[in-house]
């Protein structure tokens, strides 16, 4: 297939340190010519400092880095680019508002007579996207294309520009199958030329789809790097994390709730957001939404939580009619609420991992009753112990934490209020294989310990292993309600594809 | 303790340094600038006059910084100032007393500061577009108060206000410094600081945990509205009389300025009190400064202009990172000494 010896990219013992951490540790890695080389790790495992350092993004503190066997040292980027690595982004670090054929030639257009020549661009651009079996109006804004088409440019761009060596940093996570099997063509065509493609990725079958070889960090280290033909998933889980891992998802199925009934919602909706629904939640109980984007399940949440209010139906806690009309009041009622967002929704960046920890339980205390700083230390101390969460100190701002971490912080802020009822949207959603199975465990043991736990989640295999009950959601309606033995994937993805009624009405027992 | 007490110096180093650079230039062109002398029990010197003629500004910043660390801005302290020193004016020539007349014109300032809080925390607009809002009709209604005059008072409470002392300090001095005072305590010694800090960084995650978002940030700008009360009284004071066109006229973009030097960013977020008064103080420094070293005036905004520049290039996270940077090794050290201690 290709020469096995001929590396277009040697990074040779990098080592890269950040106050209070060692965020590369003498990490070496090849990638040859006319292969995808899977970077994988959990988050803060080391794979954006490595990028970072390749790219010049980071000034690394020491090692040595070898382009076609010979000692480069990009400055920044836009060096490593005219050196001939160039990166894509999973957020498409393009200008919106600009046209696709200006994206491609930007900083370089064709001039004529010291002007842009507009049609010389444009006819460019079109040529350089054929290659890529891209035929679209190159005079459009950027931004009036999908993700997907986006992507393509931006590679189109890169490669462009560098030739050499492409790193795709979670090129696929907002791409759907059919666009993943596209840009998966563009990969391989660019393989074929001879580029080297480094892929960044928290998808695991996408790796096994795409990629020569696998490079596995952990904690800033080397762990190694495997043909992928030879490794097998469960051990590239266990190199990633470096415990047995699949044997703790999956494991038991939770019996359906016999905890007292608490929670009682009554034709409960918002008209514009949520059709109005039934939901009873039991003591000890995981009621799991499934639903695809946009049926409202991240709208039930918000109505529930009285981030919205609800403008029909009734809410009784323990027999006892309540209002949420906002977050506050149901904090109150010792609800607690992730958002799907963590960036926008979730975090306050700025702020330390200790604030972000408190920031819910001084919230309900007020403000002329503090939290004094020792407790605050104390509380931060233990949440950051019980959940693992992987920071330097507590006084670290959560933005420099990864995103499994920033979330588990998030979910550490409301169990610092011991809540009741807690409504999490889907809390595993782009974090890595190591966090997300210490969230599914988490998620068990707070139900064994008797909360009340609503979970939304896309992930349907997720649901199945430790969901009480399964509420299904199409159209903004809740359709179908699954418990018992009928929780299996293949119901819910009956129930959800169901034209008119793939199970019965929820709520009537 | 002394871990709080070292990372409030940290935190104030920067302002500290930029003020004591200022002060040692203008006392080596100006050789009697240090000098201090006690005159009928009273201060006096050029050290003093600083405290003294900034304290409009430094009283403007206390607000501004507040607000300023909810990710708002307020463009209306000139003219709050403008409309409380008519008032105080007004109701002092018609024969009220000292008293109705600060508690009302106090009164005036926070529903300026209700209004304002009002059309960013409710009808949610942008906070430059709502305090333009009285920014401009602020001056009309300040003149509507004082009827186009300038109105002189003689009241010798009043006046006192702008030029009496106590224990030796001109009474602005005294004002500002017990007033700043009970403004950084109430914020750190309550949780306001750490939740207004939250709504600044990101409203609606600050919201979802339950911090009352619309409350507090009324009462930042309410705060801002007394702020500038007292600021408005203290130049009438001053003045003994309200000058609806010129009473704390552009003193909005000083306070902002003071807030900028302070350390505190205009996106939002982490703040101090005490270094956006350090920030008005330098300012007003620079401007004394200026004056006493007999520069030409038309030098004058040239000059403050070249060396806020400078203090604000200290302060830009590229020269910090490039200055730590350079002492990488020793800062690395750094977070294990301090968990040692």
């Amino acid at each position: 297939m290709h020469s096995t010896s001929d590396n277009i990219l040697s990074a040779v013992r990098i080592e890269k340190g950040f106050p209070g951490t060692k965020a590369l540790d003498k990490v070496d890695f090849q990638l040859r010519r006319g292969e995808v080389h899977a970077l994988l790790g959990e988050n803060g495992a080391g794979k954006s400092t490595l990028i970072k350092c390749l790219t010049g993004a980071y000034r690394r503190d020491s090692g040595s880095i070898l382009l076609d066997g010979v000692e480069v040292d990009p400055r920044d980027t836009f060096d490593a680019q005219r050196l001939g690595i160039g990166t894509v982004y999973q957020e498409v670090n393009l200008l919106p508002n600009l046209t696709v054929a200006e994206n491609l030639f930007l900083g370089r257009q064709p001039r004529r007579f010291g002007m842009i020549d507009t049609r010389a661009m444009n006819r460019m651009a079109r040529e350089l996207l054929a290659e890529y079996e891209l035929d679209l109006d190159v005079t459009g804004d950027l931004a009036s294309y999908s993700v997907a088409i986006q992507q393509v440019v931006a590679i189109a761009r890169a490669v462009d520009l560098s030739g050499k060596v492409l790193i795709l940093d979670e090129p696929t996570a907002s791409l759907d199958a059919h666009e993943v099997a596209m840009l998966f063509r563009i990969v391989r065509r660019l393989k074929a030329r001879g580029l080297g493609i480094i892929f960044i990725t928290h998808f695991l079958e996408q790796v096994y789809e795409i990629s020569d070889r696998i490079t596995v960090l952990r904690n800033g280290q080397l762990v190694g790097t495997r043909e992928t033909a030879d490794l097998d998933r469960r051990d590239l889980i266990t190199m990633m994390i470096g415990r047995e891992l699949a044997d703790e998802i999956h494991t038991h199925h939770a019996s359906a709730g016999e905890g007292r009934l608490r929670y009682r919602f009554r034709n409960y909706g918002r008209r514009g957001h949520i059709e109005p629904f039934d939901l009873d939640v039991r003591a000890g109980e995981v009621v799991g939404i499934a639903g695809l984007l946009g049926s409202g399940r991240t709208e039930t949440a918000e109505v529930l939580f009285g981030a919205h209010r609800a403008d029909s139906g009734t809410a009784e806690i323990d027999g006892r009619a309540v209002d949420l009309p906002s977050p506050r009041a149901a904090i109150r009622r010792k609800f607690g609420f992730c958002p799907e967002d963590r960036k926008t929704a979730g975090i306050v960046g700025d702020l330390s991992v200790r604030e972000n920890i408190v920031l819910a339980l001084q919230a309900r205390r007020g403000w002329t009753r503090p939290i004094s700083r020792t407790e605050q230390n104390r509380l931060a101390d233990h949440y950051i112990r019980a959940l693992d969460i992987r920071t330097a100190d507590r006084e670290k701002p959560i933005k420099l934490l990864s995103g499994g971490n920033q979330q588990k912080a998030i979910l550490a802020r409301w169990l610092a209020t011991e809540p009741e009822f807690l409504i999490l949207d889907e809390p595993t959603r782009g974090i890595d294989v190591g966090a997300h199975a210490e969230i599914v465990k988490l998620i068990e043991s707070l139900r064994e310990r008797g909360l009340s736990l609503i979970v939304i989640s896309s992930e349907i295999e997720e649901l199945v292993a430790y969901s009480t009950r399964v509420v299904v959601l199409r159209d903004r309606a809740h359709v179908a309600e699954l418990d018992g033995e009928r929780i299996t994937a293949h119901n819910i993805v009956e129930a959800i594809a169901a034209a008119n009624e793939g199970g019965r009405r929820d709520g009537d027992r | 303790m002394t871990a709080t007490v070292r990372t409030y110096l940290r935190r104030l180093l920067p302002q500290l340094i930029a003020l004591a650079v200022i002060v040692i230039a203008i006392s080596m062109v100006f050789p009697g600038f240090l000098s201090l002398q006690i005159q009928n029990g009273r201060l006096y010197g050029s050290l003093i006059d600083i405290l003294n003629r900034g304290a409009p500004v430094v009283l403007l910043a206390i607000g501004m910084t507040v607000v300023i660390a909810t990710k708002g801005i307020d463009l209306s302290v000139g003219a709050v100032m403008a409309i409380c020193g008519a008032v105080a004016a007004s109701l002092i020539t018609s024969g009220h007393s000292l008293a109705e007349t600060l508690l009302a014109t106090l009164v005036v300032g926070i529903l300026c500061g209700v209004w304002n809080g009002l059309l960013v925390a409710i009808l949610d607009i942008q906070p430059i577009i709502a305090t333009l809002v009285l920014m401009v009709a602020g001056r009309g209604i300040a003149q509507l108060v004082t009827e186009g005059a300038i109105l002189t008072f003689n009241h010798p409470g009043l006046i006192f206000i702008g030029s009496g002392s106590f224990a030796g300090l001109p009474m602005p001095v005294v004002i500002w410094l017990i007033f700043g005072v009970l403004v950084a305590l109430l914020v750190r010694q309550t949780a306001l600081g750490m939740l207004i800090e939250a709504i600044g960084v990101n409203r609606q995650a600050s919201t979802l945990s339950g911090v009352l978002t619309p409350v507090l940030l009324i009462a930042a700008y309410v705060l801002s509205g007394l702020c500038a009360a007292i600021a408005g009284i203290i130049a009438a004071a001053d003045i003994r009389g309200a000058d609806a066109n010129n009473a704390g006229l552009w003193l909005e973009l000083d306070a902002i300025l003071a807030v900028v030097v302070g350390g505190t960013s205009l996106l939002g977020g982490r703040f101090s009190i005490a270094a956006s008064v350090l920030g008005a103080i330098i300012i007003q420094a620079i401007n004394t400064g200026i004056l006493l070293s007999g520069f030409p005036p038309e030098f004058n905004l040239i000059i403050k202009a070249a060396i806020i520049v400078f203090i604000l290039v200290l302060q830009s996270p590229r020269f910090r990172t490039a200055f730590t940077f350079v002492r990488l090794p020793r800062a690395t050290g750094k977070p294990t000494e301090r968990e040692a201690k």
